[in-house]
């Protein structure tokens, strides 16, 4: 049944998307097809595939810690953005200057940024019992201000003739490409290396049992002596932490400068990757690679069969709200092993 | 592992059961494919709304040599490079990027691909193959403030700004230079919202404009919202990138209209002729690229008159929106008496001209 | 002597707060019942997208606005389906909601971009609406204001004051023991989700025939996500929902007013304030533990599964 679920929701959302095609008068088979095979079907489409993956799947990482730990981070857009601005302005401030130390230390400050505004929530969570959920999500639209002010205003290309958009990145500031001919830059390989990173702690390391233990069972957490402290800043430092990663990969590589929009909601959508991953690493991996196979699927069913924009949303809606209905396989297969129902939440 | 087997499933689950119902089977059509572009969607009834009519211009007037595709709601960012470049790997000889923020991934996926020719509206960066466009929208606006100046009763424009970028800055400049040389008296007043479209925020704006005294509402958003509030208020509205006037029948005194059409369909000849080149089109009320919708009735025949000596005058070239003398705010002067700017300052003004209160956003 | 632009300036307040009301006070209620649906946004863009159609297409403001709640209802249904009865997580249902809402109503919606509708009719009792400052504001609104003030007060008496209201309380306090005692969970819960659905349709019914009459894609522009954010702000009390949504809208409007009076300051700082108030005052609110134990539902966002 675990095994079979997923594969239940893939059948039915191609079933019915099937028949959403043929009410709006479209080949089903076709338009299937587009969607799913023909993004994936070429060695450019695959590279773009892990491009846009790479952020949902490094953010989703990060989350997942905190979801299991029923820490409600639901600010990694803004602190993408943020570490997206740190790592940049470092970028800016050593304009032409060759140097590579440079990328590590963009990765680094993109980290850090993520972190900070990460650390907000927490110290507010922590010193006042703030709920995080709320305030995560308002500094996500705080986080959005600064960097409409900064590339409105002193962030603004000197050269650009007053649009608002940074400079365009020197070589020294922009993530080498690994596989030449595509935009496939080394962010894709990060995101491998924090899915393996996240899979040790989740499953082998003291960090990731506390966290699951003070998910499940509180109680039996606060017995053994975990502070729930600690766990609440871990899990927000290590969701800010990979959001500002995800920030500073995404304006150091298929971007190259700081715009006004440097996120199409990443910071969310990996919310919902998070959980179709069951908050697993390599669970999030996938999740992120089919949800990145949609967007890529809504531009080709677009440019090869003339569907609107509009189709691509419900779609994905559809094929979540399947993948999330059949959650209740699962758990009724868990519950047979373990005589015990975890919480979602 | 267990865990782990059902997760590989969850993508290979996908691509078996939609290979079982694979059937692709794409003619390789013979018509040229030109390729659309668009920051909003289709139905933002502003300016994406405005570009996909271009489209289907292109469509009818070649409707036996040409295919065309578009696609819309692409974020200006790594979204961006990735459809321009699926454009150009299917075919698509031809392509329109209508929004500013494609400007660099335009240039990326041109230096790459040498043999498809690009079209990036609003830009400034040129390649071989990358040509760019834009509409002197500032022509329409001065012909708007000769119509405001004349039509205040309160002597005060409101005026809904989106983000203080040279072009918005280009329009307030206009209307009020224009406004200003029939009346003396008028003042505008710029809010600016932070959104290129919010319909709730930009109908918020208006409203205070008007408590605030404005009895003609301008905007440089996209939405019709504003002028359905001066509609209901009774006061006066000037409509943006299309016709809003069946969002204020009684309100709507014109509209400044963006008309790609003509220009989408000379340079879709140009490719099919052979004969295109990459160049800055800065086309206006001339080359038809700006339009105005028609008069409101209400406007005093006088009035109108005035508005079609200047519309006319701006084609003649008699009349220049920005000729000298023009002040800043400082009074520092920046185009000197008798001359005519350059398109370098016009394209990245970033002050008020002498009289407007307020400052630029910084 | 008043000021000309106060009475304007508070309608136009009133307008932006109303359909920030209606979202939050339904939201309320699903939350206090423990259930958090965080697909506000797409049942109001449903709710705005319905209105405006049947709106337009009969004529009728009155079936417009049953329109916009049933197709709120709807979608809530969808969501109340997946969470309680199929067990789904509900923070990724809601976002997956706000996918499903946004992408639906622009494609159904197409056809309806560039039309208008007539708007609702105000309230008008000669002598009385006439009175200055109060008459207008008091006396001088749509139906859809007034529903929203006696939503905020049947809700604040259904819940505290009524045997069902305290049940729904029960379910989002301590879901085990409403279940032993006999009550179903789900059931009380799926009737606080749709309700929390026909609302937010409600609101997203008056952006699209009230405030701006018009219909375009994605027209809510996030309010869903502010009315969610006024939800926990009002500490789960209607009346501070409402009171929230005022002061909200108020900033806004006010932040608009400071441009238009040539109040020098880059509109990205005047746009962060309601963030940051909402900041504050839930750092004030929350810091007080006690205080916080008794209004937040203690099972928000947890599933229930009725074992053994």
């Amino acid at each position: 049944m675990l095994y079979w679920s997923p594969m239940l929701a893939v059948v039915l959302t191609i079933l019915s998307g099937m028949v959403m095609f043929a009410l709006l008068d479209v080949n089903p088979a076709k338009a299937i097809h587009t969607f799913f095979v023909a993004p994936v079907s070429s060695l450019d489409g695959i590279a773009e595939l892990f491009v846009k993956a790479t952020p949902l799947v490094l953010i989703a990482i990060g989350l997942s810690f905190g979801f299991q730990a029923n820490v409600w981070n639901i600010g990694a857009e803004g602190q993408l953005t943020i570490g997206a601005l740190a790592s940049g302005g470092l970028a800016l401030a050593f304009y032409d200057v060759d140097t590579p130390f440079l990328l590590p230390g963009m990765m680094i400050a993109g980290v850090l940024g993520g972190m900070t505004w990460a650390a907000i929530p927490a110290f507010l969570k922590t010193r006042f019992n703030t709920n995080e959920i709320l305030t995560s999500l308002m500094l996500t639209y705080v986080a959005l201000l600064v960097l409409s002010y900064l590339v409105h205003g002193p962030w603004k290309d000197p050269e650009g003739m007053n649009f608002p958009e940074s400079r365009l990145f020197h070589e020294a500031a922009q993530l080498p490409v690994i596989l030449e001919g595509t935009r496939l830059h080394l962010g894709g390989l990060l995101a491998l290396l924090a899915v393996a990173a996240g899979w040790v702690v989740m499953a082998r390391h003291i960090i990731g049992f506390q966290i699951k233990v003070i998910g499940m069972a509180p109680m039996a957490a606060s017995f053994a002596g975990f502070k729930k402290a600690r766990i609440v800043w871990l899990s927000l430092m290590i969701g800010g932490g990979a959001a500002g990663l995800a920030g500073m990969i995404e304006i150091s590589g298929p971007i190259g400068q700081i715009i006004p929009v440097i996120s199409p909601g990443y910071g969310f959508t990996a919310i919902i990757v998070a959980f179709l991953g069951r908050l697993n690493p390599v669970g999030c991996l996938l999740a992120g690679c089919l949800m990145a196979l949609t967007y890529l699927g809504g531009d080709n069913a677009q440019i090869e069969m003339n569907l609107p924009n509009a189709v691509t949303g419900v779609f994905q809606g559809m094929l979540l709200f399947f993948l999330l209905a059949c959650d209740v396989l699962i758990r009724y297969r868990l519950r047979v092993v373990s005589k015990k129902v975890p919480e979602a939440a | 592992m267990r865990k782990l087997r059902y997760l590989t499933s969850l993508t290979g689950g996908i691509l078996a059961a939609a290979m079982l119902v694979a059937s692709g089977s794409a003619l390789a059509a013979e018509k040229m494919k030109v390729g659309f572009v668009y920051v909003g969607p289709i139905g933002d009834h502003g300016w994406s709304y405005e570009h996909n009519q271009g489209r289907l211009a292109v469509e009818n007037a070649f409707s036996d040599k040409v295919k065309t595709t578009y696609v819309e709601k692409v974020a200006e960012g790594a979204d961006a490079a990735r459809v321009i470049d699926k454009l150009a790997s299917t075919g698509h000889k031809l392509i329109f990027t209508t929004s500013f923020g494609y400007m660099n991934p335009t240039l990326r996926v041109a230096k790459k691909r040498k043999n498809v020719m690009f079209e990036h509206a609003t830009g400034f960066k040129r390649s071989n193959n990358v040509s760019t466009y834009s509409a002197r929208f500032y022509e329409g606006r001065y012909v708007v403030g000769k119509i405001v100046g004349k039509m205040t009763k309160s002597n005060i424009i409101g005026y809904v700004g989106s983000f203080p970028i040279p072009e918005v800055i280009r329009g307030i400049n206009a209307t009020f230079l224009a406004a200003r040389s029939v009346n003396p008296k008028v003042k505008i007043k710029v809010v600016w919202v932070s959104s290129w479209f919010d319909p709730g925020k930009e109908a918020d704006a208006a409203k205070t404009l008007i408590d605030q005294g404005a009895d003609i509402i301008m905007q440089h958003t996209d939405s019709p919202a504003p002028v359905q509030v001066a509609e209901k208020r009774g006061k006066w509205a000037v409509g943006q990138a299309s016709d809003m006037h069946a969002f204020g029948p009684k309100a709507q005194l014109t509209a400044i209209i963006d008309n790609w059409s003509p220009y989408y369909v000379a340079r879709t000849k140009a490719v099919l002729d052979g004969t295109w080149k990459s160049m800055d089109t800065w086309g206006g009320f001339k080359s038809g690229m700006v339009t105005l919708a028609k008069y409101n009735k209400a406007i005093p025949a006088d009035v109108v008159a005035l508005a079609k000596q200047t519309h006319q005058g701006i084609i003649n070239g008699t009349i220049h929106p920005f000729a000298g003398p023009v002040k800043d705010q400082s009074g520092k002067v920046r185009v000197k008496a008798g001359e005519k700017p350059d398109d370098g300052m016009l394209a990245g003004m970033n002050f008020y001209v002498e009289g407007i209160d307020g400052s630029i956003p910084k | 002597m008043i000021p000309e632009w106060l009475v304007p300036t508070i309608l136009t307040i009133i307008t932006a707060a109303t359909p920030l009301v209606f979202a939050a006070v339904g939201e309320a209620v699903a939350e206090k019942s423990g259930v958090l649906n965080l697909g506000v946004e797409g049942m109001m863009v449903i709710g705005a997208f319905a209105a405006f159609a049947v709106g337009v297409s009969s004529g009728s403001a009155i079936l417009a606005i049953l329109a916009g709640a049933a197709a709120g209802l709807l979608m809530a249904l969808i969501f109340g389906v997946l969470t309680l009865y199929l067990m789904s997580n509900q923070v990724a249902t809601g976002l997956a909601l706000t996918i499903f809402g946004l992408g639906l109503s622009a494609l159904l919606g197409y056809g309806f971009v560039g039309k208008t509708f007539g708007g609702l009719p105000k309230l008008d009792i000669p002598g009385i609406s006439e009175i200055p400052v109060i008459g207008p504001i008091f006396f001088g609104q749509d139906f859809l204001v007034y529903l929203s003030v006696a939503a905020v007060i049947g809700v604040n008496w259904f819940l505290f004051k009524t045997r069902s209201g305290m049940l729904v309380r029960a379910v989002g306090e301590n879901h085990e023991a409403a279940h032993s005692i006999g009550y179903s969970v789900t059931l009380i819960r799926l009737g606080a989700v749709l309700f929390g659905g026909a609302m937010a349709g409600l609101g997203g019914a008056y952006l699209s025939i009230v405030y701006t009459p018009l219909w375009v894609e994605n027209m809510t522009a996030g309010r869903g996500w502010i009315a969610l954010a006024l939800v926990v702000f009002a500490s789960w009390r209607p009346w501070r929902a409402f009171f929230g949504a005022y002061l909200f809208g108020g900033i806004t409007i006010i932040q608009l007013h400071a441009q238009g009076l040539g109040i020098d300051i880059a509109s990205q700082f005047l746009s962060m304030l309601p963030y940051l108030a909402t900041i504050v005052v839930l750092v004030l609110i929350s810091r007080d533990t006690t205080k916080v134990q008794l209004s937040a539902p203690a099972c928000l966002g947890k599933n229930f599964h009725a074992s053994g």
